[in-house]
């Protein structure tokens, strides 16, 4: 990952230093506070907050995956929603039919979402852009239907229920716990994106966004490049998939509808595409914005009037924020956030100074 | 009759991507905009119906042009993907803004015009409903006008230039923004025609987007880039369905236009009719 220049006087003298992931002092300290304040947070928020943090982090997941695919390998996925489905159900299958355990569960559904991935990826080799596109979408209504018959056929037509899961003797469940765990593996998995895009695969992805035929030219292998920015993202939003069952201790297909898929693929374009930091802003963004426009809503006056036309409030705004960051801010709120950095960095000049000229 | 919807639908998609290569994602919200138009004008003209049709239409084809003017516009010339998804959340917008005008309960706008459904005996012994008959003329008759609009009128010609060159159609003195407004407009009216159509013979609800997204797989079947390639994939979806659906399994009805599309990207991505070479292979 490139990394701007800073404005002060900063040099990087040695690989090593390259290779860190906190520079300078200021960042260590603003990213501790910044862990203690997460680490302290759920001590002191209420039981809905937590349900809220949950479910950022459970979209963060997802979102960093679909990023890594869309936003740096440059494959267009519309199958996102299936990919979790696909997780879900792994789980929740598992756990009804041979009782199986979390620590089985999950790693299946994560095998399972990079078996997919595969299948998912195929068509990638063959097709670009829009067509790309359109088989994922092909493709997850595929496995919704296939999640939706084995509801059918077994009889649990409203859906799965998971108990909470157990390891050893310990029950996961409660808000307090749920964050903590989720909040392991959303960082663990912003960790993994980190050094796999500065890693080798990192760079041959950037490659194949930037010109297929160069980066074959270039030596890359194309076809098994694409299809392992498939496999891992697949893998990841599978795995979330699971957690998110475990967590709602639920699974139905109604949860997995393309509208899930649409708000992933709004999360990555609201943040900015690209770009983890990117990700993670879209998942909080998307997720809060629904709890946003019903409390905007309840505070009109005349609330319960509005109360049952709020599904379809939420919706159209949905709608409505997607179309303006899609046309007055492409780069999302990334975009917004570098301009104020750059803002700060160049102040009290407005431009940076054009590329080549002397300083 | 599946056929005729799809058909209908279908040449929708395949005008909007001929003439401006944007895949119109929008258009099942946009057909049943089309249908809640009816419901709208049904109110004014109680007593002639197709005059409520015709004005249902006019307003769809206005409708179509707007969204252009107001919004594809300022898409053209951005990425594949973001003019796509401009059309999503278009979609998303319409169908919040439609549960809130007309709530999504089921309607009858039939009822509210005062028309019987009646069925007519075909020879054969087959009997069809009375709009079902007009779905198919009506779809029949589009075609024709289209097919004929696009080879002979002047700008069925222009919007054939544009489809395939925009640079050269522009400098050639052609007006681009109105004919990507027109094939807006037209693809929305046709788009209008099979809503207001299929509302009237079997009701209208918030379903009927779905039905525009499974008309999708026809015109990528055909190749998106050919009306008539949309008839044929048209036909061959909703038989594949009607067919797997008698003999397999009606749960399938759902997911089967959308196999047909993954087996037919699998062999042929471009579709039957379609022109290859916009699709680079790797």
């Amino acid at each position: 990952m490139s990394r701007r220049p800073r404005a002060s006087g900063y040099f990087r003298t040695g690989y090593a230093q390259d290779l860190k992931l906190v520079e300078t002092r200021t960042e260590r300290w603003s990213l501790s506070a910044f862990l203690m304040a997460l680490l302290a947070f759920p001590f002191f928020a209420s039981p809905f907050q937590l349900d809220l943090a949950n479910q950022v982090f459970l979209a963060s997941i997802g979102a960093l995956a679909l990023m890594l695919l869309t936003g740096y390998a440059g494959q267009i996925s519309l199958g996102h929603a299936g990919l979790l489905a696909a997780g879900a159900f792994t789980a929740g299958i598992l756990f009804k039919e041979m009782n199986a355990p979390v620590w089985v569960t999950l790693p299946a559904a994560t095998i399972a979402g990079a078996l997919l991935g595969v299948v998912f990826g195929l068509p990638s080799l063959r097709l670009r852009g829009l067509y790309l596109a359109v088989s994922t979408l092909a493709l997850h209504f595929l496995v919704v239907y296939l999640g939706g018959e084995y509801e059918a056929r077994r009889g649990f037509s409203t859906g799965i229920v998971i108990d909470a899961p157990k390891l050893g003797g310990w029950t996961i469940s409660g808000g307090r716990t749920w964050y903590f765990i989720l909040g392991a593996f959303a960082g663990a998995t912003l960790l993994l994106c980190l050094n796999l895009l500065r890693s080798g695969t990192g760079r041959a992805w950037a490659a194949i966004h930037a010109k297929e035929t160069v980066a074959e030219a270039l030596g890359i292998g194309v076809a098994a490049h694409k299809l392992l920015a498939f496999v891992i993202s697949s893998a990841l939003t599978a795995l979330a998939g699971a957690l998110f069952a475990y967590y709602r201790g639920f699974v139905s297909v109604e949860a997995f509808s393309l509208f899930l898929t649409i708000q992933y693929v709004a999360m990555i374009i609201i943040g900015g595409m690209g770009s983890l930091l990117g990700a993670i802003l879209g998942a909080v963004f998307v997720t809060l914005f629904p709890y946003a426009i019903e409390a905007a809503i309840g505070a009109l006056p005349g609330a319960q009037r509005y109360a049952g036309s709020l599904f379809a409030v939420n919706y159209a705004a949905f709608g409505v924020v997607m179309i303006l960051f899609l046309v007055l801010e492409p780069l999302g709120l990334v975009g917004v956030w570098k301009r104020i950095q750059t803002y700060f960095l160049l102040w009290p000049f407005k431009h940076r100074p054009m590329p080549g000229s002397r300083r | 009759m599946l056929a005729a919807i799809y058909a209908l639908i279908a040449c929708g998609y395949v005008l909007v991507y001929r003439v401006s290569r944007v895949l119109n994602l929008a258009h099942g919200e946009l057909m049943m905009l089309g249908a809640y138009a009816l419901m709208l004008t049904a109110a004014q003209f109680t007593t002639y119906w197709p005059a409520a049709i015709a004005a249902a239409v006019g307003l769809s084809l206005l409708t179509g042009v707007l969204v252009y003017l107001f919004l594809m516009r300022k898409m053209t010339g951005e990425m594949v993907l973001a003019a796509v998804l401009t059309t999503v959340a278009l979609g998303i917008l319409l169908r919040g803004v439609m549960v809130l005008v007309w709530s999504a309960q089921q309607q009858y706008p039939a009822q509210a015009l005062g028309v019987a459904n009646t069925s007519i005996a075909l020879p054969g012994g087959a009997r069809i409903s009375f709009f079902s008959a007009l779905l198919i003329l009506t779809t029949l008759l589009v075609y024709g006008a289209l097919l004929s609009f696009l080879r002979f009128g002047r700008w069925g010609i222009r919007m054939r230039a544009a489809g395939q060159s925009p640079l050269l159609a522009a400098q050639r003195g052609i007006n681009l923004h109105a004919v990507y407004a027109l094939a807006w407009g037209l693809s929305t009216l046709t788009g209008a025609l099979a809503g207001i159509l299929i509302a009237l013979d079997s009701g209208l609800d918030q379903t009927m987007a779905i039905i525009g997204l499974k008309a999708f797989p026809a015109a990528l079947v055909g190749g998106l880039d050919s009306l008539v390639g949309a008839l044929a994939g048209s036909l061959i979806v909703a038989s594949a369905e009607v067919l797997l659906i008698h003999y397999v399994d009606p749960l399938l009805s759902e997911v089967v236009p959308f196999l047909v599309l993954i087996a037919m990207l699998v062999v042929r991505p471009w579709g039957l009719f379609g022109t290859r070479e916009e699709l680079d292979r790797v």
